[in-house]
C-alpha cells in the first residue's frame, strides 16, 4: 500500500491561486481511475481534477471555497504499490486563506450528494398538526443539526412523523422540492425575523470580483435604441419553415450577432480591448462574440470565436452548443475566455431597458431587450409593428457618445433592412 | 514584558464549559489557548458536582451502616460504626485529582495550550496574564460562578461556604444551613446522615422553591423522618455568640444554636476581578447577555456557562462550549436543545426534564399529566426506597411529551431516559411502547406513559 498525492494542478499560464469549488468525494471514498475528484476554479473556468489512480481517498487538502497555492497537496489517496510519495511532511500543508480550516482531514459535505442519490419516496403528507409560529419545530438533534448544516429553517419543513415530528425523510424531501413543498403547514403572515448568511464563494465570488471591478475602472455609458424587427422576424420565421428542420431553428441572436459583425467593419474601435494599465487600447479583426448565459452557478459569457467567418446557422449552432455546455460546467477555460465584444440577452425575461455592465477590458456590450407588438405611426398611419429595444453599454473613456450612437444605428438599419445584412 | 502569544481561540476558564469547548476546538484543529487560574475542572470537578457526590456517597453508606447497627429488617448485624471524616474527604480528594489530571491530559492530546493565571481582560482580542499578553481571534469567556454571600453573614469560622462544606475536617455537632434550595439540601441531609443535627432555614414557604409541591413532597418527608429540622418562611438577621438570629413569618426573632452555619443561597455569575469591564458588554442582569449562539455583543467574543446566567448546571456549560468551537470552525450552529436537565442528589433525589405541569399551564399547552408510584414498582421495593414517582407531562392534542419529572431513590439516572425522549420528539405512545427491562425502576417511567394513555398495568 502507497499514497498517492494530487498536488493542484497549474491550470492555466501564469495562474498561482486556484479556489477549490467543490470535493465529489470524501475521505474513505474509494475512487476508480479518471473519476472526478473536486472542481476547481480558475479566472473563468471551472475545472474537473481527475483521479489518475484506483484507491482510497485518505485525505482532502482543502475546503471549499479555500484558494489554494499551485502545487499545494489537493488530495491523498491510498492505493495498492507504491503511490507516489514516500512521507508527505507534515510541514507541507496547502497554503491556506481561509481564516480556520479543519487541520485533520474531515470529509468535506457534499453538497452534490443530494441530487445524486436517487429521490427517496416522498410520503403523502399526513394531515399535520398546526403548528404556532411561535412554536419550536419538533425534530430529533440529528436532524437539527443537518438543517443547520443545509442552512434550512426547521419551521418552514411539514414534519411527516409522528405529532408532526420533522424526520430526516422530510429534510430530504425539502431540500429537493424546496420552500413550496412544506411552507403550508405555517402562517404565511408569520413576521420572520431570521437571516442566513451566505458565504461569496467559487463562481460568485468572481463574478462579484468581476462586475465590481467593471463598474470601478469602466466610466459605462449606456445608449438604449428602438428597433422595428417586424421584417427581421418574419424572414427569421421564414428560414424556420424552410430549413428549420435540415438546419435547426434560429433564434434572434445569429442576426444580431450578423448585425453586429457588419457594423463593427466601420467600427473598429468598439471591437477592441482597452488595457488601462499599459494604457494601450487593441482592435481586434476577429469579432469574438461573448455571450452571457445563465447557468445553475451563475453568469457565464461563453465565446463564439471569429463570428465574422461563420454562417447565420454556424453562429446559431455555436451559440446552442456553448450554452449548453456552460450550463452544464462543461464549458472549457477556452470557451470563455478571450471575446472582444459581448451580447446579453434576457430573452423573454428582456424587460423594456438594461444597463448592462462591461466584460472588462472590451469597450462595448449589447443588450437585447424584449420583443412585443406596439402600435406605430408610419405615414400618417399607426400600424401594429414588432419592436424591440437595444440596450447597450460603451467604455466612454475610449468610445465617444457619437461613435457609439453611430454603431447603434448602423445595428440598427442592418436589422430592420434585413437582406443588408448579407449584402456584401 | 515578554513575547506576544497569538492564537486563534482564548478560553478564559478551564471548568466543564471552557475545557470541553477546548478539547472540540483541538479536535477541529483550531489553534486554542486556555487560561485558568486555580485547578482545570472549575468548581463542577473541584469544589462542586464530583466532590459533592463523593460527600453524599460516604454519608449514604454510613447513615446506612448506622441504620443497619440499630437492628435492620435485612438481618445484617454491625457494631455502631465511626467516621474518620478526614479519610472520608482523602477519598474524595483523590477522586478530584484523577479527573482534573483526566482533563489535564484530555487537553494536551488535543495540543491545547493551557496556561495558569489570572486573565485579566484588556480588549475583545487580548487578554494578559501576569506580564504574558495573549491576542486571539475569538474570546471565550467561561469563568463561571460564584456563592452568593450574605452580608450579615461573613464567610469565616462557623460560617462556611460550600466550598469549605466538602472538605470538613470534622463533622459539626449542629449545622444551620441557610437556603433550602438544591446545594442546601444535598450538603444539609448529607450532613445530618454523617452524624450532624441539622436545621435548614429558608426564607420562602417551601423547600426547593423552584419546583412544585408534588414534587418535593417526598424530599420534605424524607427531611423529616431523616430529623433535619426545617423553618421555612424565616430569614437571617445575623450571627452572633454561636446563635444564628432569624425572624419567623409572623415577625418573631429566633435565635437558633449552632456551631457552623452553611451559606448556600444560590451561585452569581462571576463578573468581578478580570477586568470584564473593560468590553462593556450587554448584561443580562447580573450575567452576560448571550444570543442562541452563545455571542455576546462584541463581534468574536463568546460566553458561556454560568456567566451567562440561568440554569448555571455543568451540562448546559459543556453543550455550549462545545457548540461555540464548531461555530468558530465555521460551521452553522445554533444552542437549541429541547430540554436541559436539572438533578437535585437529594434523598430521595429529584430529577425535572423539559416542562412541568405548571410550565406547560404557563405555555398555554392543554396537557395530560400522569404519575406512576415507586410504591407500586417492584425494583423499587426490593431497595427499600418506595418514596417518590415519575411524572409525565404530554400534550393532549398529539401526545407528545413535553416534561418529565421524578423523585426516588436514584432517578439521576432516569435523566437519561428523560432528555432522549423529548429531544427525539417522543410521544406516550412512544414511551409507551418501548419495552422497558423489569425489574427496574425504569419500568415506572412506562407505566407513567402508560398511565398518562389510561391503562398502567400495575395501578
Amino acid at each position: 500500500m502507497g499514497t498517492h498525492v494530487i498536488k493542484m494542478p497549474d491550470i492555466g499560464e501564469g495562474i498561482a491561486e486556484v479556489e477549490l469549488s467543490q470535493w465529489h468525494v470524501k475521505v474513505g471514498d474509494l475512487v476508480v481511475e479518471d473519476q472526478v475528484l473536486a472542481d476547481v476554479m480558475t479566472d473563468k473556468a471551472m475545472v474537473d481534477i481527475p483521479s489518475p489512480v484506483h484507491g482510497k481517498v485518505i485525505s482532502l487538502g482543502g475546503e471549499p471555497g479555500e484558494v489554494m497555492a499551485v502545487g499545494s497537496i489537493l488530495i491523498s489517496i491510498e492505493v495498492e504499490g507504491a503511490g507516489n510519495t514516500k512521507d508527505v511532511p507534515a510541514a507541507a500543508e496547502p497554503v491556506k486563506t481561509a481564516p480556520v480550516a479543519e487541520a485533520k482531514p474531515a470529509p468535506a459535505p457534499a453538497p452534490a450528494s443530494v441530487e445524486n442519490k436517487s429521490a427517496p419516496a416522498v410520503k403523502a403528507p399526513q394531515a399535520p398538526v398546526a403548528r404556532e409560529a411561535s412554536e419550536r419545530p419538533l425534530a430529533s438533534p440529528a436532524v437539527r443539526k443537518h438543517a443547520l448544516d443545509a442552512g434550512i429553517q426547521l419551521r418552514l419543513v411539514q414534519g411527516t412523523g409522528p405529532a408532526g415530528r420533522i424526520l430526516h425523510e422530510d429534510l430530504e424531501a425539502y431540500l429537493q422540492q424546496g420552500p413550496a413543498a412544506g411552507a403550508s403547514a405555517v402562517n404565511p403572515y408569520t413576521e420572520r425575523n431570521d437571516e442566513h448568511q451566505i458565504p461569496v464563494i467559487g463562481m460568485r465570488r468572481k463574478i462579484a470580483q468581476r462586475m465590481q471591478d467593471a463598474t470601478r475602472r469602466a466610466a459605462h455609458f449606456s445608449y438604449v435604441e428602438e428597433i422595428d424587427v417586424t421584417a427581421l422576424d418574419e424572414l427569421r420565421v421564414h428560414l424556420n419553415e424552410k430549413h428549420g428542420a435540415t438546419r435547426g431553428k434560429l433564434t434572434l441572436l445569429p442576426f444580431i450577432v450578423r448585425a453586429m459583425v457588419v457594423a463593427l467593419r466601420e467600427f473598429p474601435q468598439i471591437n477592441a480591448r482597452y488595457d488601462d494599465e499599459a494604457q494601450v487600447i487593441t482592435r481586434l479583426g476577429a469579432v469574438h462574440v461573448g455571450v452571457a448565459t445563465q447557468s445553475d452557478v451563475g453568469l457565464m459569457v461563453p465565446v463564439v470565436r471569429h463570428a465574422e467567418a461563420r454562417s447565420l446557422w454556424g453562429t446559431a449552432e455555436e451559440i446552442a452548443r456553448l450554452a449548453n455546455a456552460a450550463r452544464t460546467g462543461k464549458a472549457s477555460r477556452d470557451e470563455l475566455s478571450g471575446s472582444t465584444i459581448t451580447l446579453t440577452s434576457l430573452g423573454a425575461l428582456g424587460g423594456i431597458v438594461s444597463t448592462p455592465v462591461l466584460n472588462l477590458p472590451e469597450v462595448a456590450i449589447v443588450g437585447v431587450n424584449r420583443i412585443v407588438e406596439r402600435p406605430m405611426v408610419i405615414k400618417g398611419q399607426i400600424v401594429v409593428r414588432k419592436m424591440m429595444n437595444l440596450s447597450s453599454s460603451f467604455d466612454h473613456r475610449v468610445v465617444d457618445g457619437m461613435d457609439a450612437a453611430q454603431f447603434i444605428q448602423a445595428i440598427r438599419g442592418l436589422l430592420e433592412q434585413p437582406a443588408s445584412l448579407f449584402l456584401e | 514584558m515578554t513575547q506576544t502569544l497569538h492564537t486563534t481561540l482564548l478560553i478564559i476558564g478551564g471548568g466543564p464549559g471552557g475545557y470541553v469547548a477546548a478539547i472540540r476546538a483541538g479536535q477541529l484543529g483550531i489553534p486554542t489557548l486556555l487560561v485558568e487560574g486555580q485547578a482545570l475542572g472549575g468548581t463542577c470537578l473541584n469544589i462542586g458536582c464530583i466532590p459533592s457526590k463523593a460527600l453524599i456517597h460516604v454519608a449514604e453508606q454510613f447513615q446506612q451502616t448506622v441504620h443497619h447497627s440499630q437492628g435492620s429488617q435485612l438481618g445484617i448485624e454491625v457494631d455502631v460504626p465511626t467516621l474518620d471524616i478526614r479519610k472520608s474527604v482523602e477519598w474524595k480528594d483523590g477522586i478530584v485529582d484523577r479527573l482534573t489530571t483526566g482533563v489535564a491530559a484530555l487537553l494536551k492530546k488535543h495540543k491545547v495550550q493551557v496556561i495558569h493565571g489570572w486573565a485579566k481582560v484588556v480588549d475583545g482580542k487580548t487578554v494578559e496574564v501576569g506580564d504574558q499578553r495573549i491576542q486571539c481571534e475569538h474570546l471565550l469567556l467561561a469563568t463561571g460562578s460564584k456563592s452568593v454571600n450574605l452580608p450579615m453573614l461573613p464567610i469565616g469560622g462557623p460560617i462556611i461556604s460550600s466550598t469549605e462544606a466538602l472538605a470538613p475536617t470534622r463533622v459539626p455537632k449542629r449545622l444551620i444551613v441557610v437556603g433550602g434550595g438544591y446545594i442546601g439540601l444535598e450538603l444539609g441531609i448529607a450532613y445530618r446522615k454523617l452524624g450532624a443535627e441539622v436545621s435548614v432555614v429558608e426564607a420562602q414557604e417551601h423547600i426547593l422553591p423552584a419546583y412544585d409541591a408534588e414534587l418535593t413532597l417526598p424530599v420534605a418527608e424524607s427531611l423529616k423522618k431523616l430529623g433535619v429540622k426545617l423553618y421555612l418562611g424565616h430569614s437571617v438577621t445575623g450571627f452572633a455568640d454561636n446563635q444564628l438570629q432569624v425572624r419567623a413569618p409572623d415577625g418573631d426573632a429566633l435565635a437558633l444554636d449552632t456551631d457552623q452555619v452553611l451559606v448556600a443561597v444560590g451561585r452569581k455569575p462571576n463578573t468581578q476581578g478580570w477586568n470584564l469591564e473593560a468590553l462593556n458588554l450587554d448584561m443580562n442582569g447580573a450575567a452576560i447577555k448571550i444570543d442562541s449562539r452563545c455571542q455576546t455583543s462584541m463581534r468574536n467574543v463568546y460566553a458561556i456557562g454560568d456567566l451567562s446566567g440561568e440554569p448555571m448546571l455543568a451540562h448546559r456549560a459543556m453543550a455550549q462550549g462545545e457548540m461555540v468551537a464548531e461555530l468558530i470552525s465555521g460551521k452553522t450552529r445554533e444552542f437549541n436543545p429541547a430540554a436541559i436537565p436539572a438533578v437535585c442528589f437529594t434523598d430521595p433525589e429529584l430529577v425535572v426534564v423539559g416542562k412541568t405541569p405548571d410550565d406547560a399551564k404557563a405555555a398555554g399547552l392543554d396537557c395530560i399529566v400522569s404519575n406512576f408510584p415507586f410504591a407500586a414498582n417492584g425494583r423499587a421495593m426490593t431497595l427499600e426506597s418506595k418514596a417518590g414517582f415519575v411524572r409525565v407531562v404530554a400534550r393532549r392534542d398529539n401526545h407528545l411529551i413535553v416534561g418529565w419529572q421524578a423523585v426516588g431513590a436514584g432517578v439521576s439516572e432516569l435523566s437519561t431516559a428523560f432528555g432522549l425522549s423529548l429531544e427525539m420528539g417522543a410521544r406516550l405512545e412512544d414511551v409507551a411502547g418501548t419495552i422497558h427491562a423489569h425489574p427496574t425502576l425504569g419500568e415506572a417511567v412506562q407505566e407513567a406513559a402508560l398511565r398518562a394513555l389510561g391503562h398502567a398495568l400495575h395501578l
